[in-house]
């Protein structure tokens, strides 16, 4: 029986804007990667995100947001992750995010923060490295 | 351990999740805790889902969820997608056309990969399975590709499997070819807003013909269906229900049931026998020189195995 541990990932897209283009490839090269991605879909409510990550059981919940919303939804999202004590999941964030806005994500609890340019190579380095050693 | 156990039976949503995990990576402490729920099933109607990629499968799962929950039943998905046999990581999308139900707390949905070994993809869906229905899941579905023998086999271990066919595109010919027809309980034309239904139909219904049930035999009724207007989700529903009035009527569950735990059986006994003869083979030193002599063609495979089996019979 195989004991190797996959990393499982969740990536969602909440909040309001509609095009998913980056998420699919950020997926593809996860899965390139050997990891597990559950892709959520678009228009999803952090009560969604959460729930489908409990049940789901991942290792690490990618937020896509490029509506400029991230403010309002991200800390949400971290609260009922809290809330439901699954607060050792690595949160990353990617998408449109002002500089101003990326310390006061880490402060929360968000671990990394991926800008439009980030190469994919580099988020899987990162989950990589900072996903948490559980199990 | 015990802790974990009660959690499961209690429903709690982490704990199942949790458990699943396990399960799928092969976790030491699994089998206890698998033998403690063991006694605790038996109690869910478990249905298999499956059809050629894209048939609607997902989308008839969340809409058959949604009727279920309306008649007032609990419902554990297992959502099974292929893991890339390359690079070891999956795509799974199933999800997606699921998340409406992601915050009833009387719903349950998980993705699972295929992953890698022959034989492990069955193990793992039907410890999935035995965990939900522990916790008290009135249905289960899981939905499969009909892809390879293990994917065809998880369907076939259900109480009532579905086979989803769409019009055009010749699928109603290779379904045939993958072997999955005979095996539906149920059969399902999706996407029935487009052309070609009939044809479909037809085509299942002569096929049935042909198969030839007897009077007193379950006869795999059609239903067609558009999942994503809502369209003939009642009826399917009902005759799932029909399926499992029957299955305790003339004794054909208790049947299923027998077949399911003597695979099962059949399993264990081949991977943990594997274990049994190598290890024994390498406690006496004898594994690499065994392997050696069928490299130099000393032997045959065959004959080194039963040898083998023999020796550890002997003590
Ligand atoms: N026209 C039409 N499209 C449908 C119907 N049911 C599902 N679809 C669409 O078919 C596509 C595939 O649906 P899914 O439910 O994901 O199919 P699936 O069989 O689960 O797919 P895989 O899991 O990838 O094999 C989606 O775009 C659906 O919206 C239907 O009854 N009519
Ligand atoms: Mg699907």
């Amino acid at each position: 029986m195989s004991s190797e541990k996959v990393i499982r990932v969740l990536l969602a897209k909440p909040g309001l804007d509609g095009h998913d283009r980056g998420a699919k490839v950020v997926a593809r090269a996860l899965r390139e990667a050997g990891m597990e991605v559950i892709y959520t879909g678009l228009h999803q409510t952090p009560e969604q995100i959460v729930e489908a990550a409990i049940q789901e059981d991942v290792d690490v919940v990618g937020l896509s947001i490029l509506s400029g919303a991230h403010m309002a939804l991200v800390p949400r999202v971290i609260e009922l992750l809290k809330k439901e004590g699954a607060d050792d999941l690595l949160v990353t964030v990617g998408g449109i995010i002002p500089e101003d806005d990326i310390p006061k994500l880490e402060a929360i609890g968000v671990k990394g923060v991926f800008g439009p340019g980030t190469s994919t190579v580099d988020i899987v380095k990162f989950i990589r490295e900072n996903v948490s050693q559980r199990n | 351990m015990e802790d974990i156990v009660e959690k499961v039976l209690s429903g709690d949503r982490r704990a199942i999740a949790r458990l699943i995990t396990m399960v799928e990576n092969g976790h030491p402490g699994v089998r206890e805790i698998m033998r403690e729920l063991y006694p605790r099933t038996g109690n869910a109607h478990v249905i298999g889902i499956t059809g050629a990629p894209g048939s609607g499968k997902s989308s008839l799962v969340n809409k058959m969820t949604a009727e279920y929950r309306k008649r007032g039943k609990s419902v554990g998905v297992i959502a099974v997608d292929p893991t890339s046999p390359f690079t070891g990581g999956a795509l799974l999308g199933d999800r997606i056309r699921m998340q409406s139900h992601a915050t009833d707390k009387d719903v349950f949905i998980r993705s699972m990969g295929t992953r890698g070994s022959l034989g492990g993809l069955s193990r793992a869906t039907s410890d999935a399975v035995t965990i939900l229905d522990a916790s008290g899941k009135d249905i289960i579905i899981v939905e499969t590709v009909g892809a390879g023998q293990s994917e065809v086999d998880i369907v076939n271990a259900s109480h009532t499997p579905i086979v989803v066919l769409v019009p055009g595109m010749g699928d109603e010919i290779q379904a045939i070819k993958a072997g999955i027809l005979e095996i539906g309980s149920i059969f399902v034309v999706n996407k029935a807003d487009r052309e070609g239904v009939e044809r479909v139909i037809v085509d299942l219904e002569m096929m049935l013909d042909l198969a030839g049930y007897g009077e007193d035999e379950w006869k795999p009724p059609i239903v067609t269906t558009i999942a994503v207007r809502n369209k003939g989700i009642k009826e399917l529903v009902d005759k799932i229900a029909e399926h499992m009035e029957y299955l305790k009527t003339t004794g054909d569950f208790d049947k299923r049931v027998r077949d399911r735990v003597e695979s099962e059986l059949k399993d264990w006994i081949r991977e943990e026998g594997v274990d049994i003869v190598v290890n024994r083979l390498k406690e006496a030193g004898e594994y690499d020189a065994l392997i050696e002599k069928m490299v130099k063609k000393e032997i045959d495979p065959h004959t080194a195995a039963i040898d083998a089996i023999k020796r550890v019979r002997e003590g």
